[in-house]
């Protein structure tokens, strides 16, 4: 991190702010761009993947110097991904959008106009370099006997997740459980009759995947977190180390977060080689481990072979081939008057 | 006649302009782009109707426990000496420091079942997390120096010829209390409120963590606008917005009139 | 000051300074004491620690840097607002003021949406901006503006009342003794009302450096750039750095507790104490 550059990049625009007392708005230029000789990448990313980042922005870094001879420098951004997609759309210059799920991409590219609506076949794997799933975290021992979706909506048991209009880990929640209802019971309706019984049992609907693990873990409230795979990870070998349990269900669903270069920026900055390098650089056998350290199921089938005992076997559907994409799945499910207002409002 | 009418009063005309008015206007301006149809639909639809029913009430309900504590915390760091008074007057204006995320961090680790004061109130059964109680708690929270301050010195500048006017004619304490001072402190207690009540209506960061987000239960308006925003609905989240703000805006509005035409009655 | 015909029993007393503690206790000290327990509960150690990261640091300095820009202007704007509203009668000035309180009652969402829509890239002036190559939101402009949007009443707020109290008689005996408007406002106004002033600056201050929904929106929270310090607590929590986290809270905390209780020792020890202004 070239904390001291951007830390005189401030001051200077500091200095022009004081000067200009009421005319704000003259201060300060573009972040990207060249300075110092060095190139800057700005990473608009959501929460959960600082710890990724930090570990593949050195190592790109060094990569990048050994291939070109030129320096590159990040600046991260990390926050819930919808918020992130809506500033990078009124002007969050990020060369590149590393978000939590393909949907948040979709509204840069056709609400902001800064790449093209095609974003995902730029890269391999769907654009997506790193997967991950919807597992259960519950508490040590499985007092609760959880093995499986069914178990979810057993009396006496209570779920945690989020509140999937304002979290977009807390959509991939929905539709896996979606995906069981629809399996266990053959129909839609089964489908939303067993997530409307689903929801009876949330106590709490945090606004983000990261504030109902909080809830679980530190506040103690629930038997079970409905999570992230790699959230759940992070949980059981981090936060709370030998108080808590993964249960892989029968049935879960193939969670994508997406990166993409945003075009327009990346143009603007000059960057554009350097950013589509850096996005190339997730697939490769180094990065790729990195991703699997940091509890991500790596896309590069070797490093899946190596890693193969950390990650449990899972079916999974797919939010392309079973709900349609994103775009269907969001005006279904989620929007004002869908799915998820209807179990609420139903009495 | 003062000098300086023309420049102090050209100077606030400008400057609320440039801060308040036009960034505001640019909410009604957005709102209007739905159309007065949509506006209804989305900004009293059955949802938002019960968001603003519970920011509403859990605010008044807060500023009147904030006006009658607040007006007593006053009275004691005013009239009282006592160890210690500096410091419980600092601690009065920490909720304007305390970032309002972590005062709903804060208050949350505090009430839930396993918290230092929940798990007392567990075993009674009552639930104070995660439903409205918790809510209306982070609101008092918010909205307590509002009343403090505003009641302080308005108290600290009563003189005590009248009080000792009508203890010499025979009024006891209560008496005295209740036609001299609160009469003269009304007004400003009435501010504290108002101003209570309006920062709790609009308050986000503190409510999330405690209320539990439940939709039509424990769903704060400025939630829904949130909502909105997720769903990139932008002239949406400035219907709520719109209504919200013209609520309160009318509450203060109100109050203040009322303020002015007691002034006026007082010949202050 | 005899206190005799105008005084409660000391039961009665005792029994209000208990209430009012209680009260504050619960509702005020016990969250701040679970800030501070959070923030050490590994020790000293990792709370010094999580100050002096480079990122922390980085919050710190914008926070000071940003209270340093907008409490200044809302001070001048308080005091212009405050002498406009009390020295002179117009029509309107319940509305006036009405519409100084008015943040007060905007939601932070909001407050951060509005700008935004104005210097967004699909802003009102957002064409214009991107063409001259200006930032605002996403940078620290953008910061100070909902910063000065959120605090724009405190300073206005304390004075007003408290003006109206003191009426006019001490300025105009000035400016018929002989004095122009510059000399009455320097050598008699303020000084009657500078407790007040400093009073205002103080919250206005301890407001603008916790401001987090606002600022939030306007941020882009890029570490070490644009990160004030309440995102940084809020980025440390989502990061499941609690100890981190309620570090940086108490920081703040105890910045605006220092702030306030060295302006309660000022006023006692030079013997102003807020009852005895005239």
């Amino acid at each position: 991190m070239t904390t001291r550059d951007t830390h005189l990049a401030l001051r200077r625009r500091v200095v022009l702010a004081g000067a200009l007392g009421l005319g704000l708005m003259l201060a300060g230029c573009s972040g990207g761009g060249s300075k110092s000789g060095a190139v800057e990448l700005t990473n608009v990313s959501y929460d959960p993947t600082r710890e990724l980042y930090q570990a593949i922005n050195p190592a790109f870094a060094a990569f990048w110097k050994q291939k070109t001879g030129k320096d590159v420098t990040f600046r991260m951004s990390h926050g819930g991904s919808g918020k992130q997609s809506r500033a990078i759309i009124d002007g969050l210059e990020a060369d590149v959008a590393t978000l939590a799920l393909a949907y948040d991409i979709d509204a840069i590219a056709e609400k902001g106009k800064l790449l093209p609506a095609d974003w995902q076949k730029a890269l391999p794997d769907n654009s997506a370099p790193y997967t991950s799933t919807i597992v259960f975290l519950v508490r040590k021992g499985n007092p609760k006997g959880i093995k499986d979706w069914g178990d979810l909506v057993k009396p006496g048991v209570e779920v945690i997740t989020a509140n999937p209009k304002t979290g977009g880990g807390a959509r991939w929640n929905f539709l896996a459980a979606w995906a069981y209802g629809r399996k266990a019971g053959g129909s839609d309706a089964a489908a939303e009759a067993y997530v409307k019984q689903l929801f009876q049992h949330v106590p709490v609907l945090d606004s983000g995947a990261r504030g109902s693990t909080t809830t679980f873990v530190e506040r103690g409230i629930g038997d079970v977190l409905i999570s992230w795979e790699n959230e759940a990870f992070l949980a059981e070998k981090k936060l709370g180390a030998g108080k808590f349990e993964i249960v892989a269900p029968s049935i879960s669903i193939l969670a994508e977060p997406s990166v993409a270069v945003v075009t327009a920026n990346a143009k603007k900055h000059g960057t554009t080689e350097v950013a589509d390098a850096y996005l190339r650089y997730l697939y490769t056998p180094e990065a790729q481990t990195a991703i699997a350290h940091n509890f991500y199921r790596p896309r590069d089938p070797a490093i899946a072979q190596q890693f193969k005992a950390q990650f449990p076997e899972i079916p999974m559907v797919t939010i392309d081939k079973d709900f349609g994409g994103w775009a269907k799945a969001q005006k279904t499910f989620f929007d004002d008057g869908g799915v998820f207002d209807r179990i609420y409002t139903k009495k | 006649m003062l000098p300086g009418f023309g420049l102090s009063f050209g100077f606030t005309l400008a400057w609320l302009t440039l801060i308040v008015l036009i960034p505001l206007a640019t909410i009604f301006l957005k709102a209007a782009g739905l159309g007065w149809s949509e506006f209804l639909a989305v900004g009293f639809s059955r949802r938002a109707m019960a968001a603003y029913q519970l920011s509403f009430g859990t605010a008044a309900v807060a500023g009147l426990v904030n006006a009658v504590f607040g007006l007593i915390v006053a009275w004691v760091l005013v009239r009282y000496d006592f160890t210690g008074k500096q410091v419980v007057s600092a601690l009065v204006d920490l909720p304007f420091a305390l970032p309002t995320a972590v005062a709903g961090i804060a208050l949350t680790a505090l009430y839930t079942p396993t918290g230092w004061i929940g798990q007392f109130l567990e075993p009674l059964g009552i639930k104070v997390a995660f439903t409205w109680i918790g809510i209306t708690i982070a609101l008092v929270f918010i909205g307590l120096p509002f009343v403090v301050r505003s009641v302080e010195p308005v108290l600290a500048d009563l003189g005590r010829e009248v009080e000792e006017a009508a203890a010499t004619l025979g009024a006891t304490r209560w008496q005295t209390f209740t036609r001299v001072i609160f009469p003269a402190i009304g007004p400003a207690l009435l501010t504290g409120f108002a101003l209570a009540f309006a920062r709790g209506v609009g308050e986000y960061g503190s409510v999330i963590f405690i209320s539990g987000n439940m939709p039509g239960r424990t769903e704060i308006a400025p939630l829904l606008i949130v909502t909105q925003l997720e769903q990139y609905a932008y002239a949406g989240a400035t219907a709520i917005a719109v209504v919200m703000m013209l609520a309160s805006f009318a509450v203060l509005l109100l109050i203040n009139l009322v303020q002015a035409a007691s002034r006026r009655r007082t010949g202050a | 000051m005899s206190m005799a015909p105008t005084s409660e029993s000391p039961l009665a007393r005792a029994a209000l300074i208990t209430v009012a503690l209680v009260f504050l206790g619960f509702f005020l000290l016990l969250p701040l004491l679970a800030v501070f327990s959070e923030a050490l509960r590994q020790g000293a150690g990792p709370f010094l620690d999580a100050l002096h990261t480079p990122d922390a640091l980085a919050a710190i300095r914008l926070t000071l840097l940003i209270a340093a820009i907008s409490v200044p202007l809302n001070m001048v704007f308080g005091v212009a607002a405050s002498w406009a509203i009390t020295k002179f009668q117009f029509p309107g000035k319940a509305l006036l003021i009405t519409l100084i309180d008015l943040p007060f009652s905007v939601s932070p969402v909001v407050s951060g949406l509005i700008f935004v829509l104005l210097f967004g890239a699909n802003g009102l002036f957002g064409a214009w901006l991107a063409e001259h190559d200006l930032k605002i939101i996403f940078a620290v402009p953008g910061i100070v503006l909902a910063t000065v949007f959120i605090t724009f009443p405190f300073v206005a707020r304390e004075l007003i009342p408290l003006m109206l109290e003191q009426g006019k008689d001490d300025e105009e005996a000035a400016i018929s003794l002989g004095a122009n408007g510059w000399q009455t406002f320097w050598h008699v106004t303020l000084p009657n009302i500078r407790w007040g002033l400093l009073y205002g600056v103080l919250l206005c201050n301890a407001r603008a450096m916790g401001e987090f929904g606002a600022v939030s929106v306007v941020s882009g929270h890029i570490r070490g750039e644009t990160n004030t310090m309440p995102l940084h607590v809020e980025i440390l929590y989502n990061e499941y750095d609690f100890v981190g986290a309620f570090a940086v809270a108490s920081l703040l905390a105890l910045l605006a507790l220092v702030t306030l209780i060295a302006k309660t020792v000022l006023e006692w020890r030079f013997g102003l104490h807020a009852g005895a202004r005239h």
